[in-house]
């Protein structure tokens, strides 16, 4: 989904950008990593390299390369377009300044594709207040993407995206750490994707026309979560978040994970639940053609409910030290997703009006990566 | 009119008394007590890559985004 693929781009390089701690300066280090998703007949796969280094003891720089390989056959594609292969390839410079107990960042992220360009620009400055218990976070983003279509070479439309963002850490006690974080994103412009089309009632049928969505969208989430220490050395954190946007859309999202160590060994499971209410213009049926002024049918428009179980083992090695690494691990990571859709209908086998069952996905993300500092 | 101004006066000396107090918080986790909070078992985002690509994959397949980053760790590792 063409709006999606902007804002993750956007939260991505914001990931990246806003990771550094107020006070100190982030590690040095390095990290590889392969990731590869497979579900709905869609596989992407790539590696993403990282690398930061401090100059100095006020300079920080990080460096990171994305790539993402794209083979779908989708329920989207196969129901509405052709089966399409693609590559994504996304790259971010950024910086962070230590002064005092004030850190500040600013990146910039490109990525580029054969019918997209997005531009990102980031800034944030944290704080550590009250002896290092706080730290309070300032974040200011701006994108602007470039759309294109394939097959038509005229077509090319703009958006703009703006962020806002304010996060608190909080220490608590000597074992438990929280931080709560409020986010509020517009975008401007084109934000359907061009390929996509909604199902209307045509006679005794269904046809297919171009989507529509409103020019402007306005998303306001805040999320909390807490990590504590258990007293035999893991940790337990919990997760909660609110989102609502002026399309609609309210959604719950919790999680709880358990970090155990062992020996060399880390192990980390987690557990996520997400649950939406659709857009108001989504129908996976409209009655007519141009029934309403804005209309979707992107199954991320749609109300759903999302689970994740994650599986995660980290073998840390070199603890001693070898040449100038000071240590090194390696990381093996299995997401599976299911997503249980309350209004999308699966389309494939051509069913009657009413005969279509909602649709279901599972996906596995696997991740393997390995991270050294020095 | 006269309640609006007893409400002013209020939130006035609550936001003095406010910023009094956080002149005078004393840590009440000092330094020397944070190696639990220093442990990397506890790092709110201990692998930045892997994070941002999860988020990818959750923003691309779900309706909501946002609201999910830590703003650092305060954890005086300095």
């Amino acid at each position: 989904m063409r709006s999606h693929r902007t804002a993750v781009k956007f939260l991505v390089l914001l990931g990246l950008a806003t990771s550094a701690q107020a006070g100190v300066l982030p590690d040095d280090r390095t990290d590889i990593l392969y990731h590869q998703y497979t579900g709905g007949g869609v596989t992407i796969d790539g590696p993403s390299v990282l690398v930061r280094k401090k100059a100095g003891r006020s300079l920080s720089f990080v460096g990171n390369y994305y790539v993402d390989m794209v083979s779908s056959a989708s329920i989207d594609v196969v129901t509405t377009a052709s089966p399409y292969t693609e590559e994504r390839k996304q790259w971010s410079l950024g910086m962070d300044y230590l002064r005092g107990n004030t850190t500040m960042s600013v990146n910039y992220t490109s990525s580029v594709e054969s019918d997209f360009d997005a531009n990102t620009y980031a800034f944030s400055v944290s704080q550590d207040m009250f002896g290092d218990l706080t730290t309070l976070s300032l974040t200011y983003a701006y994108g602007a993407d470039v759309v294109g279509m394939r097959g038509d070479e005229d077509f090319r439309r703009e958006n703009t995206r703006q962020l806002y963002g304010v996060g608190i850490t909080q220490i608590l006690t000597r074992n438990l750490i929280t931080t709560l974080n409020f986010e509020t994103i517009t975008d401007e412009g084109f934000l359907n994707n061009p390929y996509r089309s909604v199902r209307y009632v045509d006679g005794g049928g269904y046809s297919f026309e171009r989507e529509l969505y409103p020019n402007t969208r306005t998303t306001n989430a805040v999320g909390l979560r807490a990590r504590y220490f258990l007293p035999y050395r893991a940790a337990l954190e919990g997760e909660y978040r609110f989102f609502t946007d002026t399309w609609g859309i309210t959604s719950h999202t919790a999680a709880v994970s358990y970090v155990h160590p062992w020996h060399d060994w880390t192990f980390e499971v987690k557990y996520r639940w997400h649950d939406q209410t659709g857009a108001d213009f989504f129908s996976d049926l409209f009655s007519r053609s141009e029934a309403t002024n804005f209309r979707a049918r992107d199954k991320e428009l749609s109300a759903l409910t999302s689970t994740t179980l994650k599986l995660m083992a980290s073998y840390e090695f070199l603890e001693n030290g070898w040449s100038f690494i000071d240590k090194a691990s390696v990381h093996f990571s299995a997401d599976l997703l299911s997503v249980d859709y309350d209004e999308f209908r699966d389309l494939r086998g051509l069913p009657l009006i009413g005969d279509a069952p909602l649709y279901t996905l599972e996906a596995n993300v696997f991740q393997v990566f390995v991270s050294f500092w020095y | 009119m006269v309640m609006l101004k007893s409400a002013k006066v209020v939130l006035l000396l609550a936001t003095m008394l406010g910023m009094a107090a956080c002149g005078s918080i004393e840590p009440w986790v000092k330094p020397y007590e944070r190696d639990r909070l220093a442990d990397p078992i506890m790092f709110l985002d201990a692998h930045p890559v892997s994070t941002s690509y999860i988020q990818h994959v959750y923003e691309a397949r779900e309706g909501a985004r946002g609201g999910e980053g830590a703003a650092g760790g305060g954890c005086g590792c300095n």
